[in-house]
């Protein structure tokens, strides 16, 4: 079933997290979600090693929000990393960030993600954000075939 | 040297003219005195009509090779006596007419010499004399002279051109040589070449010494000028390196602030949501009134923060000037306008053809700000009316945006561009008061002037150009 399909949100940021949560649950959206606290631990997630050896990395989530100021490795360069490996490439990848600063579009982009979103003060427009958000990727898009390997 | 050659050749000419000539007169000279020494020793013979006395006379003249024949005549033309080189051979009939003179006559005719001696005794003409000389001397002088003439032609030749390969070695090389290195160093911009000295202490010797002198000059000017420019190179290399580590900076410290900075506010705004939206029902409506206030305050501290990322941020964009249609741009940000507000009774009149070189992202930054300025402060307006023109006196002209909405204090329009300035009360008007330097900042960079008139309720007119 496609709706069993996670949600991996990499945020380091806990006010976010619980946030984002929030503005998920508010808008209905009931899929699990995965929370990575560092770049690290997001790639460990989808290449099933260190912590998260053994998992089933066949299962990709639904789609990833990705944070790009993160500890460890940055959301540029989990996003450049998922992007180059065979089994994820295909991978929807949202940005969610605050800053909307030119270089981090163009190199967001630029590094293939799906969608760049910034992340309002005002939290009514963020629970808007997220309601479209939900929408889209988890209703409408029709995400990459599953690879079987 | 072929004039010097042909000099010399004319002074021998000349000199060989003039010898031969008095060459020619001391002859006939000569011959005039032999002459008169036979008349005198023939008067006698003359006189006593003894011709063989007189031929002994004559044959005295055998000492004069050069005489080849001499006779005496009686005053009536007849032949007295006769002499010959040649003995034997007679001369008598080879004799010319003697012509009757009283003096000394002589001529040249075909290479000889011939004399005719008047003899005079008492005064009485007694007979002639009459002696032929033959050349021979003169033609020997001549090939002697002509000998001598071809040898100093040739020795003066030698030595002239002994004297200029001479004067070729010493002078002329060297200078050819200097002209060489004068050539390859402004060839080359080779200041560190030098003439080679002769050695002679001769003046191409002190030439090539004053050009060696001035190229060292040259050199160490042509030193201290590189060095300068070489430094002022370095000190722009470090100014340059200097401001690109402060824009780096300040660009690290942007984007930290856009990062950092918004996020304590979505906290604190979406926790202030979620207790409104999760405990709304047991907060007083003073309590919902407190969390409304701090929500208004986050958000409003997003808005400054976002406007002073767009200041900083066009203070440190790069201007890309081309041909911008003003007109146009200010068409399409008049209709963002009344789309965000689309109950406004306002009026727009923007001229036509209103054509800038500018950045067109920035100079729609502009616009967005004075036209949207302009829209909001006509709010109370009960005919609100924007014009956009260009204003254009003596040669010079501004762009202008007019409004007749809440206008200001005249006294305080320079402070209307200074960041956080505001002349107005966010409740009355809302806004960060970042606009209008952030526009000042733009309009400097493109190198234009910005200024403003107005007055309180009389509306406002902001001019720039660019």
């Amino acid at each position: 079933m496609e709706g069993t399909k996670v949600i991996l949100l990499v945020e380091d940021n806990p006010d976010d997290e619980a946030l984002t949560l929030r503005a998920l649950n508010k808008n209905n959206i009931k899929n699990d979600v995965v929370v990575a606290r560092d770049g690290a631990e997001a790639l460990e997630y989808l290449f099933g090693t260190g912590k998260y050896a053994g998992r089933d990395t066949a299962l990709l989530p639904q789609v990833v929000l990705l944070d790009l100021k993160l500890p460890k490795i940055e959301g540029l360069e989990v996003l450049r990393r998922v992007r180059a490996d065979e089994r994820t490439k295909l991978l929807p990848v949202v940005i969610l960030t605050s800053s909307n600063e030119d270089q981090d579009r163009i190199t967001g982009y630029g590094l293939g993600a799906n969608s760049y979103v910034r992340k309002p003060v005002d939290f009514s427009q963020f629970l808007e954000a997220a309601r479209q958000l939900g929408l889209y990727w988890l209703v409408l898009n029709e995400g990459p075939p599953v690879r079987r390997s | 040297m072929l004039v010097s050659g042909a000099a010399l050749l004319i002074a021998c000419a000349a000199f060989v003219a003039y010898d031969l000539v008095s060459f020619r007169e001391s002859m006939a000279h000569n011959l005039a005195i032999e002459a008169q020494i036979v008349g005198s020793n023939s008067v006698s013979a003359l006189l006593f009509n003894d011709p063989r006395s007189a031929e002994n006379t004559l044959s005295a003249l055998q000492a004069a090779p050069n005489i080849i024949s001499a006779a005496i005549y009686t005053p009536d033309g007849a032949t007295f006596a006769a002499y010959s080189r040649n003995a034997g051979a007679k001369t008598a009939k080879n004799l010319p007419s003697i012509p009757p003179r009283q003096e000394d006559t002589y001529w040249f005719k075909s290479g000889r010499l011939e004399l005719a001696h008047p003899i005079v005794f008492r005064g009485k003409r007694t007979g002639t004399v009459y002696i032929l000389s033959d050349l021979r001397e003169m033609t020997q002088r001549l090939k002697r002279y002509a000998g001598i003439a071809a040898i100093v032609l040739l020795a003066s030749l030698l030595a002239a051109l002994l004297v200029a390969s001479i004067f070729q070695r010493a002078v002329a090389e060297p200078i050819v040589r200097l002209a060489e290195t004068a050539r390859i160093v402004s060839r080359d911009k080779n200041y560190a070449l030098r003439g080679t000295p002769t050695g002679n202490r001769d003046e191409p010797d002190i030439l090539i010494g004053a050009f060696n002198e001035m190229l060292e000059q040259i050199q160490e000017r042509d030193g201290a000028l590189r060095k300068a420019h070489d430094e002022l190179e370095q000190r722009v290399h470090e100014r340059t390196a200097q401001l690109a580590a402060t824009n780096k900076e300040l660009e690290a410290f942007s984007y930290s602030v856009s990062h950092d900075l918004r996020a304590p506010l979505r906290s604190i705004d979406g926790f202030s949501l979620a207790l409104l939206e999760d405990y709304g029902d047991r907060l007083a409506a003073e309590g919902k009134d407190h969390l409304q206030r701090i929500r208004a305050a986050t958000q409003r501290m997003g808005m400054l923060i976002d406007d002073l990322l767009n200041l900083s941020r066009m203070t440190r964009a790069e201007i890309r000037k081309e041909a911008v249609n003003l007109s146009a741009l200010a068409q399409s940000v008049v209709a963002g306008l009344r789309e965000a507000q689309p109950n406004r009774q306002i009026e727009f009149r923007i001229e036509d053809r209103l054509e800038a070189s500018a950045d067109p992202r920035l100079v729609q930054v502009v616009l967005e700000n004075l036209l949207g300025n302009a829209f909001k402060f006509t709010s109370k307006c009960t005919s609100a009316c924007v014009e956009f023109g260009k204003l254009r006196n003596n040669g010079s002209s501004a762009y202008f945006v007019r409004d007749n909405g809440a206008g200001f204090d005249s006294a305080y329009a320079t402070r209307l561009f200074g960041a956080f300035q505001r002349l107005h009360t966010a409740s009355e008007f809302p806004g960060t008061g970042i606009g209008l330097a952030t526009v000042q900042r733009i309009v400097h960079r493109h190198g234009g002037e910005i200024w403003a008139e107005g007055a309180v309720e009389k509306g406002a007119t902001f001019y720039f150009t660019l």
